[in-house]
């Protein structure tokens, strides 16, 4: 449909900078991750243990105060081997994006699978399978983020 | 459940990558064709229902104001509608809810996109909070590939069977698209280039994704008033259903994907539909996935839970099936994404109106509307008919 002719191109950029605010249970939840800690919360009145740790569950709408740690083992759900970029894409390809139930919770965590050859998407599809074991590394600097984690790995 | 309510006409852009015009002027070109062959003027507009994926999509915020001209708006109430993938359907909705409650009689509802102006999957991107998801989320490619992983793991469903069925719904799609004027991508396609095709997301390859498409889709809903006095042909609205759940994307199951359920529930109870597959003449499924769409199939009832591959490959849902699913080439082809959802609705209306051309399917006289939002969040259905 693009016609042929050059009509001029307005290139154009807009760049806010924001302070996301992390309130008192996301605080600990991260503050956690500093010291290789992944916290949840349990509901009591369902008994889920949400992860990452909830101010609320959102299923009873009760407070979750009770905090748990929680394993850091745990089986894939499901994962995906992302080839593409796009603008300011915060992790870079080729990387696993993953849904990870950690034992004892009730939510499927998302993080990343690595400790493998990513090079090949042939060896990947062979090597990650649903319901596969894996385990968190930590990366050895941590900073309150969620990519304390470095990623899950096989286990 | 409010007045009978009737779409009496749309107007579509053609889709592509629109640099022959400006944003405004692309919005404009459905206006007025939606004005064109309807007759209608905008003078006897009441109120206008505009909407878009998230605005930063073009770097312009609430758009609803840049267009105020080309929607004819001004002097007028607008409202604007926004729920991300599914924000099509969502002003069909807004539209059909304000003439329903007696506030209207002729409403003009407009959805739009340009997508090729900005970077689609990093606007997207957006919508995922900063803290935790957005690390890993990787676009919507990235999560509707794990929405099939969880999908044909679920049901043991082989993984070339799956593809192999992806594959025939991308050549089937491809090929629609030539008998729809205002399709974006029209293709040949061969198995081998589709199953050799670079890996996105995998399993998603290149032909298992939709394009990114500039686009706009105009529509006007009316009264039973309005119907007669225009005498336009109606597609009456029977059925309409809405419905999401969790923001979490790990809380809820997305293979039996309660919202979709609930939604196609919601829409069949109102317009009384107990056996979809039976009833319905055709479905515009919203698609921009191979193996969503299969997915959808069996969310909405019109095959049993991991039942959908073997339909499709037996040629169920294609053009000359029992139920064709998406004869426009549907999302799959063409998606400027805050239109995309009320384009679905349009070739609905088309549809069981007789107006569909090249892709009618003769004798449609009852149809399906589809379209999804979110972090696998949101799905709306509204179901179309030729008779009130």
């Amino acid at each position: 449909m693009e016609k042929k002719q050059d009509y001029l191109i307005l290139e154009d950029e807009v760049a806010i900078p924001y302070e996301n605010a992390y309130g008192p249970t996301w605080t600990r939840f991260f503050e956690g991750l500093k010291d290789e800690t992944i916290y949840g919360t349990r509901c009591a009145k369902c008994d889920r243990v949400l992860v990452p740790a909830r101010s609320f569950c959102s299923r009873c709408f009760v407070e979750t105060d009770d905090w748990v740690e929680v394993s850091q083992e745990g089986a894939i759900i499901s994962w995906v081997l992302t080839e593409y970029e796009y603008f300011g894409m915060p992790t870079k390809p080729p990387f696993i994006g993953a849904l990870i139930k950690l034992d004892g919770t009730d939510t499927n965590f998302l993080h990343l699978v690595g400790g493998i050859d990513l090079s090949d998407p042939d060896y990947v599809r062979k090597t990650v399978k649903n319901g596969m074991k894996v385990k968190a590394v930590w990366q050895e600097e941590k900073k309150g983020h969620i990519m304390d984690i470095k990623y899950f790995e096989p286990i | 459940m409010g007045r009978p309510v009737a779409i009496i006409g749309s107007g579509q852009t053609y889709h592509g990558r629109r640099f022959d015009v400006t944003y405004p002027e692309l919005v404009k070109e459905a206006v007025d064709a939606l004005f064109e062959k309807t007759g209608i003027s905008p003078d006897d507009i009441e109120g206008v229902v505009s909407g878009t994926m998230p605005s930063m999509m073009e770097g312009v915020a609430l758009t609803h104001f840049y267009f105020a001209e080309v929607l004819r708006s001004v002097g007028k109430p607008i409202m604007k509608t926004e729920t991300c993938g599914s924000t099509g359907i969502s002003l069909a909705f807004t539209g059909y809810y304000w003439v329903a409650s007696g506030m209207a009689d002729l409403v003009l509802v407009v959805g739009s996109e340009k997508m090729n102006e900005g970077d689609s999957q990093a606007t997207m991107t957006t919508v995922v909070e900063p803290f935790y998801q957005r690390y890993f989320i990787a676009g919507a490619p990235g999560v509707f590939s794990m929405q099939c992983q969880e999908w044909s793991t679920r049901f043991g469903i082989p993984e070339e069977k799956v593809r192999e069925a992806a594959t025939r719904i991308t050549i089937d799609h491809h090929n629609d698209a030539f008998d729809n004027p205002y399709a974006h991508i029209k293709k040949r396609l061969t198995p081998e280039e589709v199953n050799n095709a670079r890996i996105i997301t995998y399993p998603i390859r290149l032909w298992d994704v939709c394009p990114n498409s500039d686009g706009a889709c105009a529509m006007i809903f009316a009264s039973e008033e309005m119907v007669k006095k225009y005498g336009l042909k109606p597609a009456w609205v029977k059925g309409v259903g809405y419905s999401g759940e969790e923001y979490w994307f790990g809380d809820s199951e997305k293979a039996i994907w309660q919202c979709a359920i609930d939604a196609a529930k919601q829409a069949y109870n109102m317009a009384g539909i107990t056996n979809p597959r039976k009833e319905l003449d055709v479905a515009e499924v919203y698609n921009p996935f191979t193996y969503q769409e299969m997915l959808y199939y069996e969310c909405f009832g019109f095959c049993d839970f991991g039942e959908a591959c073997d339909l499709v490959l037996k040629g169920v849902f294609s053009r000359e099936g029992e139920l064709p699913c998406d004869p426009s080439g549907g999302t799959l082809c063409t998606n400027p994404i805050g239109a995309t959802g009320l384009n679905r609705v349009a070739e609905a209306a088309l549809q069981v109106t007789g107006q569909a051309g090249d892709h009618q399917i003769p004798g449609a006289k009852l149809s399906l509307a589809h379209a999804m939002g979110g972090v696998d969040q949101y799905n709306g259905v509204m179901i179309l008919g030729s008779k009130k």
